[in-house]
C-alpha cells in the first residue's frame, strides 16, 4: 500500500469536513447545560440529518458539474405529500413513503430530462422547475397542517432512539448511505457521472454513457430529497408549503456541499463529505444558542460563517504557480 | 457602376441581419402573443392606461435585471439580489429618517449600501475564485443577517423619502410614469457602457474567455468586482423605487425579484455561460415575464396556479430558443 498518499488526497475535503464538524460538535457539546447525553445527540441529530439529506441530493448533481435549485421546492413538496399520504396501518404508511419518494423521483426525471434532452442549462431549469414544485406543494397545503389520521408511530420511529442510546435518524442516513451512495459511487453511471463532471467532452469521447449518467444524478437528487421532506414530515407532523423554508433549505444545501469538500465544478467530493458539511453547518448555527445569544443574531452568524467557510476555498491561490491558472 | 453602389448597401443589411437575434425576435413575438391572449380575455388589455400601468411595474425588475445582465455577461450570477433590494430600500429608508439632510441624502446612500455589498460579492469572485454561486448566496445571507438585526425582525418603521415616492409613483404630463423614464436612462447608460466603453467590451471578452482577455491586457479582476459592484448599486436602487412605490420598505420584499430578473435575462437570449446577448433581449425578457404574471393575475388564478404555470411557461420558452448546441 505505497499509494495511500493519493488515496488521502482524494479524501481530503471529506476529511476537513469531518474535522471541522468534530471541532464544532465538541464545543457545541461540551458548552451545552444537558452535556454528551443521547437526547442531545438526537435532537442535534435529527435538526441535521434533514439538511444533510438535501445535501447528499445536491451533491449527485454537482458531481455532474451542474446545481440542482429546486432541491429545497422538491424537499417541501414532499412534505406536503407525505402529511396527506402517511396514514393508517403499517401497509397503508408503507404505500404512502413509496408514494413520497415516488414525488421525488418524479420531480428529479423532469430536471434530468429537460437538462438532458432539452439542453438548457441546470440553473435556470431547476429555478424554474422549482417554481411549478412549489406551486404543486402549494396546491396541496395551502394552510399547514396534516391529516388527523397521520401515522405518528412511524414518525416517532424514525425520529427517536434506537435500542434506547442510537439516534434513529442517524441510523437511516447510514443505511442510506450504505444503500444508495456507495453502490452509486461503484457503479457505471456513478463514475459516469465524475467522469462528466471533469470533463464532459473526455468522458464522451471514452464512451462514457454521459446522458444516462446525468439523468440517474438528477433522479437520485429528486429522491434524496424527498427523504428529506419525508424526515420533515416525521418532526413536525404536518406540511408546509413555506417559501422561506424552501429557499433557505436550497441555499444551506449548496453551503454544505461546499463544506464538505465537494466542488462545485464538478468531479470530485464525496456525500459522506457533504454529510459532515450539513452536520458542521448545523452545530454552527446552534451554537448561538449554547452560548445564549440573542436569536436575532443568528441569521448575521450564519451568514459570517458561511462567508468565512467560503472564503476557505481562496486558501489554493497559494498554491497557483501560474496566474492563468487563476482563470478556469 | 451599379454593383459597386449596391457593395455597402448590401454589407449594411448583411450586418444589420447578423445582428438580428432570433432569441430577441422570438421573445417579442411571445409578448405580442400574450397581448393577443390577454385581449381576448379583458378588453381594456390594450388600452394604454393598462400597458404603461404594466411598464411601470416593470421598471422595478427592469432595473434589477440590468445589474443582473451584466453580471450574466461576465458568466457569472448574483443571488444576492433579495437582500440587497431589501437593504437598499431600508437604508435609503433609515436615511430618510434623519431631517432634511436624510431625505436628499437618502438615495445615495441606498445605493452606497448596494454599492458595498456588491463590492463584496465581486471581491469574493474576482479576487478569492470562489464560484460567484456561493459568494453571491453568502452574501446575501449576510445582508439579511445585518437586516434581521437591525430590525430586529420587524418592518422598520420608517417610510419613504419623498423623492422616493416622486421617482416610484409619479407621472409626467404625458401619462409617462416617472419610473419608466428612470428605466429608461438607467437602459441607455448601460447600453452605452456595454457598446461604447472599454469596460463593456471587457465585459464580453471576459465572458467568453477570462484567460484569454487576461492575455490580451484586461485587467479582468477589476472588471469582474466593478461589474459586481454596479450590480449591487442598481439592485439597491430599484428597492429604494419599490420602498417608494408602498412607501415603505419590508422584511422580504425583494424575494419575488431575483428568479424574474434571472428569468428575464435568460429569455431575452443572454447566454447564461457569459459572453453573448444584448440589452433589447433584456427589455423583452423583462416585459415578457412582467406581462405574464400580469395575466394570471388578471385571470385570477390563484398562487399555487401561478407559481406551476410561471416554471412551465419558462421552461417552455427556454426550450424554443435557448436551447445550446452540442458540445462536440
Amino acid at each position: 500500500m505505497t499509494d495511500w498518499r493519493y488515496r488521502l488526497a482524494q479524501q481530503r475535503g471529506t476529511l476537513t469536513a469531518l474535522a471541522i464538524f468534530l471541532v464544532m460538535f465538541t464545543i457545541y457539546v461540551s458548552n451545552h447545560p444537558a452535556g454528551f447525553t443521547p437526547n442531545v445527540v438526537q435532537t442535534a441529530a435529527n435538526k441535521g440529518v434533514l439538511l444533510a439529506l438535501v445535501a447528499m441530493a445536491q451533491t449527485f448533481v454537482v458531481v455532474t458539474a451542474g446545481i440542482d435549485l429546486s432541491v429545497g421546492m422538491i424537499f417541501i413538496l414532499a412534505s406536503c405529500v407525505a402529511s396527506y399520504v402517511v396514514v393508517g396501518s403499517p401497509w397503508q404508511s408503507a404505500t404512502g413513503v413509496a408514494l413520497v419518494i415516488l414525488t421525488g423521483l418524479a420531480c428529479g426525471l423532469v430536471n434530468g430530462l429537460i437538462v438532458v434532452f432539452g439542453r438548457l442549462q441546470p440553473i435556470v431549469v431547476t429555478i424554474a422547475t422549482g417554481a411549478t414544485y412549489f406551486g404543486l406543494a402549494l396546491w396541496l397545503r395551502p394552510n399547514p397542517g396534516s391529516t388527523p389520521e397521520f401515522n405518528s408511530d412511524l414518525a416517532d420511529a424514525f425520529t427517536g432512539k434506537l435500542l434506547g442510546l442510537y439516534p434513529a435518524s442517524l441510523v437511516a442516513l447510514a443505511v442510506l448511505v450504505l444503500v444508495v451512495w456507495i453502490p452509486w459511487r461503484r457503479s457505471v453511471v456513478g463514475r459516469a457521472a465524475y467522469a462528466v463532471g471533469s470533463s464532459e467532452v473526455a468522458a464522451y469521447m471514452s464512451g462514457v454513457p454521459i446522458r444516462r449518467a446525468r439523468l440517474v444524478a438528477y433522479i437520485l437528487s429528486g429522491a434524496f430529497a424527498s427523504i428529506g421532506g419525508l424526515f420533515l414530515t416525521f418532526f413536525t407532523y404536518s406540511g408546509e408549503a413555506s417559501l422561506a423554508n424552501g429557499n433557505t433549505y436550497t441555499l444551506f444545501s449548496i453551503a454544505a456541499v461546499v463544506l464538505g469538500g465537494v466542488s462545485l465544478f464538478g468531479g470530485s467530493g464525496s456525500a459522506i463529505g457533504a454529510i459532515f458539511g450539513a452536520l458542521a453547518f448545523r452545530t454552527i448555527g446552534d451554537l448561538l444558542f449554547v452560548f445564549d445569544l440573542d436569536p436575532l443574531w443568528q441569521p448575521l452568524f450564519q451568514g459570517v460563517v458561511l462567508v468565512l467557510a467560503v472564503s476557505l476555498g481562496a486558501a489554493r491561490l497559494f498554491q497557483v504557480r501560474n496566474r492563468l491558472d487563476l482563470f478556469n | 457602376m451599379a454593383t459597386e453602389n449596391l457593395q455597402p448597401v448590401r454589407a449594411r443589411f448583411q450586418q444589420i441581419l447578423r445582428r438580428f437575434d432570433p432569441a430577441v425576435a422570438t421573445a417579442f413575438g411571445c409578448i405580442v402573443l400574450l397581448l393577443l391572449v390577454g385581449s381576448l380575455y379583458s378588453s381594456n388589455f390594450l388600452s394604454p392606461e393598462y400597458l404603461l400601468q404594466q411598464l411601470k411595474v416593470a421598471s422595478f425588475l427592469g432595473i434589477i435585471a440590468t445589474g443582473m445582465m451584466v453580471v450574466i455577461l461576465l458568466g457569472q450570477i448574483d443571488l444576492s439580489v433579495p437582500w440587497v433590494v431589501t437593504t437598499g430600500a431600508m437604508m435609503a429608508c433609515a436615511a430618510a429618517s434623519y431631517g432634511t439632510a436624510g431625505q436628499i441624502l437618502a438615495i445615495p446612500f441606498g445605493i452606497l449600501c448596494g454599492v458595498a455589498l456588491g463590492l463584496m460579492n465581486g471581491f469574493g469572485v474576482a479576487y478569492l475564485r470562489i464560484p460567484s454561486m456561493i459568494v453571491t448566496l453568502a452574501i446575501n445571507a449576510v445582508a439579511q443577517g445585518l437586516m434581521v438585526v437591525y430590525t430586529g425582525g420587524f418592518s422598520p418603521r420608517d417610510t419613504a423619502s419623498g423623492a422616493m415616492r416622486f421617482l416610484a409613483t409619479g407621472t409626467t404630463i404625458a401619462g409617462i410614469p416617472h419610473a419608466l423614464i428612470v428605466w429608461a436612462i438607467v437602459g441607455i447608460l448601460v447600453v452605452f457602457l456595454l457598446s461604447r466603453t472599454v469596460f463593456g467590451r471587457a465585459v464580453y471578452a471576459i465572458g467568453n474567455r477570462e484567460r484569454a482577455a487576461y492575455l490580451s491586457g484586461v485587467a479582468t479582476q477589476r472588471i469582474v468586482l466593478l461589474a459586481f459592484a454596479l450590480s449591487g448599486a442598481l439592485s439597491a436602487f430599484a428597492g429604494e423605487l419599490l420602498a417608494g412605490y408602498a412607501s415603505k420598505a419590508a422584511q422580504s420584499m425583494g424575494d419575488a425579484y431575483l428568479l424574474p430578473a434571472i428569468a428575464a435575462v435568460v429569455l431575452g437570449g443572454t447566454s447564461i455561460l457569459g459572453g453573448r446577448g444584448n440589452y433589447l433581449g433584456t427589455i423583452a425578457g423583462v416585459i415578457l415575464i412582467t406581462l405574464l404574471q400580469s395575466i394570471l393575475s388578471v385571470m385570477q388564478i390563484a398562487e399555487f396556479g401561478r407559481q406551476i404555470i410561471y416554471g412551465i411557461v419558462i421552461i417552455a420558452m427556454l426550450l424554443l430558443y435557448g436551447r445550446e448546441r452540442l458540445a462536440r
